[in-house]
């Protein structure tokens, strides 16, 4: 092997992330002329085998994901059948804003997303403070609290459909009956059926963040909890004073992931209720399906767009202001 | 940014603390000490065996139903769900499911549309942190802020431009009615580049050094050094890949609106009104089976991923 060889050969492993490129990034392989490199030169220097091995994730980003982010800008100011479009200015969100669906869809998600919170945010968290002080099974623990993440969500609202069976002998009607309670109409009543969708959606999802939880608690040095003990604290000044304030930032980042979420409940509502019923269970993401492939309305793919723009910037906001708002909180 | 040090904090901590092995009590929130008082041992146990029973009612105890109604017949589905086989179990509903409704067509869809999704974010997601951390252009930093960039979009953004997209693509026919609308799209997960980027990242460099200086070029390093090494990642994306591909329902829904080509999923909805209780149960606990069953055979990776989820997006 010549000396040349080695030279390009380590060439193939370039500088690291400081590496020198005063030129900045939006330099170009293919203006080789600036470093007085020939084309043959770059090829043989690994130039083209590099841009060969990043073509999968260009294309399949190219066209899957930055093509269409822009295309729903450019969409929810057009009025677009398939063949033609043209441009309508702000009439779609005008649309949008005067579709009396829209408030319902709006409060209806906003309740789906706080009731979620209230189910799905402290008791994942307490059972992950259990979990991690067992000293043995934690396995079994972690795996009967996923089990529920692997069925297919389509799988338990179907199961689900069921147990809420409005009648005495309904699943949930029956166990509740032994005590005394109901029957309940479940999804056929306008108040009852909402929460009845986040008690499903949220033993769809609990087990995740539960297992995030643990993941975080159990890389809690060791050490903070022996020098707390060394202090004199007990088992709650532990957990006040170094569990939680450990646990800050994965708590803070799965409020605001978990409110994203729920803002985009689609799945829940198509399929336990259509929306109903008398509209108590339409949400905004329903809506953008409805406003697009919803036979009763015709598509309307410009309007579907301008409100799912709306949607994605109010969850922009949202996330910014949280950021904001939480990152002067104190750690202690 | 605490992307793998959860996942890997164990493995070093484990061999540096040969302590643990003498005196057995992991330390942690409640110290040995702490352990030794009566009332804090009752106190925690009896908390552990509370949460011991709700976890099984809360993880197995609807699964479990689901697979009783899968053997009972319809009229005691109806009437007495939560009775013990009151007449029997019956294999006719599963018989039905499988050959009347044909689950075992819409079951061998669902595997198909898994394994090209699989097949597309694998490699999407090795050559792209290949590139990004190993190669590093100096367009990699574009690069990588324009995948970054798409981690922040939420995912209804996409719904109808990727679907008209996909409808008439900038090359080639319509992706409609065929599996590559639902394979091709898959690949495009930025959270998957991420986590491979930042695993590559943490592999020593003198390797891919040394490779370099043997003669590799960057194919056959890509191939003979980095693939090998990141099997533990691969794990993960494959797992998040097949369990995706199977949940989907709103995608297939869209792309594929022959019922021949319909994943499981796609198709249980439709069935829930034309066919009888027990067969639909019967139809929804195949579609469980063997996610639960890819579950348990991989629970550390699955268990991981999800924890390495949480790390990663914070």
């Amino acid at each position: 092997m010549s000396a040349t060889d080695v030279q390009s050969a380590a060439d193939v492993v370039p500088r690291g992330r400081s590496g020198p490129s005063p030129d900045g990034v939006a330099a170009r392989p293919a203006r080789p002329a600036r470093r007085r490199r020939s084309p043959a030169e770059w090829v043989r220097r690994g130039g083209l085998s590099t841009v060969v091995l990043a073509l999968p994730l260009l294309v399949i980003f190219g066209v899957f994901s930055w093509l269409p982010i822009g295309r729903a800008v450019v969409m929810s100011f057009q009025e677009t059948n398939l063949l033609t479009a043209h441009w309508v200015g702000l009439d779609n969100f005008r649309a949008v804003l005067a579709d009396p669906l829209l408030p319902v869809a709006v409060r209806n998600t906003a309740w789906f997303a706080l009731l979620a919170l209230v189910f799905g945010y402290p008791v994942p968290l307490v059972g992950a403070v259990l979990m991690s002080t067992l000293r043995r099974m934690r396995g079994l623990f972690s795996v009967l609290a996923y089990l529920p993440v692997v069925v297919p969500p389509v799988v338990a609202v179907l199961l689900w459909k069921f147990f809420y069976d409005p009648r005495p002998e309904g699943v949930f009607n029956e166990i509740l009956g032994w005590v005394g309670l109901g029957p309940f109409p479940w999804l056929q009543d306008q108040t009852a059926a909402m929460p009845s969708l986040v008690l499903e959606a949220t033993w769809a999802a609990a087990g995740g963040t539960v297992i995030i939880y643990l993941a975080a608690l159990t890389s809690v040095p060791p050490e903070l909890y022996d020098a707390a003990e060394v202090d004199g604290a007990s088992i709650w000044g532990k957990i006040r004073h170094v569990t939680l304030p450990h646990l800050r930032g994965v708590l803070l980042i799965t409020f605001i992931l978990q409110i994203i979420g729920t803002a985009q409940v689609f799945l829940e509502p198509y399929l336990f209720t259509g929306g109903g019923p008398a509209n108590a269970t339409v949400t905004v993401l329903l809506l953008i399906y409805r406003y697009a492939f919803g036979q009763s309305l015709g598509s309307d793919y410009g309007m579907a767009t301008a409100l799912s723009l709306m949607l994605a910037v109010f969850l922009a906001l949202l996330s910014i202001a949280w950021f904001r708002l939480t990152r002067n909180w104190s750690t202690s | 940014m605490t992307a793998l040090t959860t996942a890997r904090a164990d493995r070093p901590r484990r061999a540096d603390r040969p302590c643990r092995a003498v005196d057995e009590e992991p330390r942690g929130l409640v110290s040995p000490a702490d352990w030794r008082r009566p009332i804090v041992w009752l106190g925690l146990r009896a908390g552990h065996a509370v949460l011991l029973a709700l976890l099984l009612v809360w993880g197995i105890g609807p699964i479990l139903l689901l697979a009783k109604f899968a053997v009972t017949p319809t009229q005691d589905i109806l009437r007495t769900p939560l009775a013990v086989f009151p007449n029997g179990i019956t294999w006719a509903n599963l018989d039905a499911a499988w050959n009347d409704v044909e689950v075992s067509r819409y079951l061998l869809n669902t595997v198909w549309v898994a394994a090209g999704a699989w097949v597309s974010q694998v490699v999407v997601a090795a050559t792209g942190g290949y590139v990004l951390s190993v190669l590093r252009p100096r367009w990699g930093r574009l690069l990588h802020a324009a995948v970054l960039a798409t981690l922040f979009v939420p995912a209804v953004v996409l719904l109808v431009p990727l679907y008209l997209t996909v409808l008439d693509p900038p090359v080639g026919g319509s992706m409609i009615n065929t599996f590559w609308g639902v394979w091709l799209p898959a690949g495009a997960s930025a959270f998957n580049v991420v986590l491979v980027t930042r695993f590559f990242d943490s592999l020593p460099r003198e390797v891919f050094e040394a490779a370099a200086v043997d003669g590799a070029g960057p194919f056959r390093m890509f191939w003979s050094v980095v693939l090998p090494m990141s099997r533990p990642i691969l794990g993960v994306v494959s797992v998040f890949a097949v369990i995706a591909a199977w949940k989907d329902f709103l995608w297939p829904l869209l792309v594929l609106p022959d019922p021949d080509l319909q994943p499981l999923s796609v198709r249980l909805p439709t069935l829930q009104g034309s066919t009888d209780k027990g067969v639909l149960m019967a139809a929804l606990a195949i579609s469980t089976v063997i996610p639960i069953a890819v579950f348990l055979a991989f629970q550390r990776l699955f268990l991981r991923g999800a924890g390495l989820g949480g790390a990663v997006k914070g």
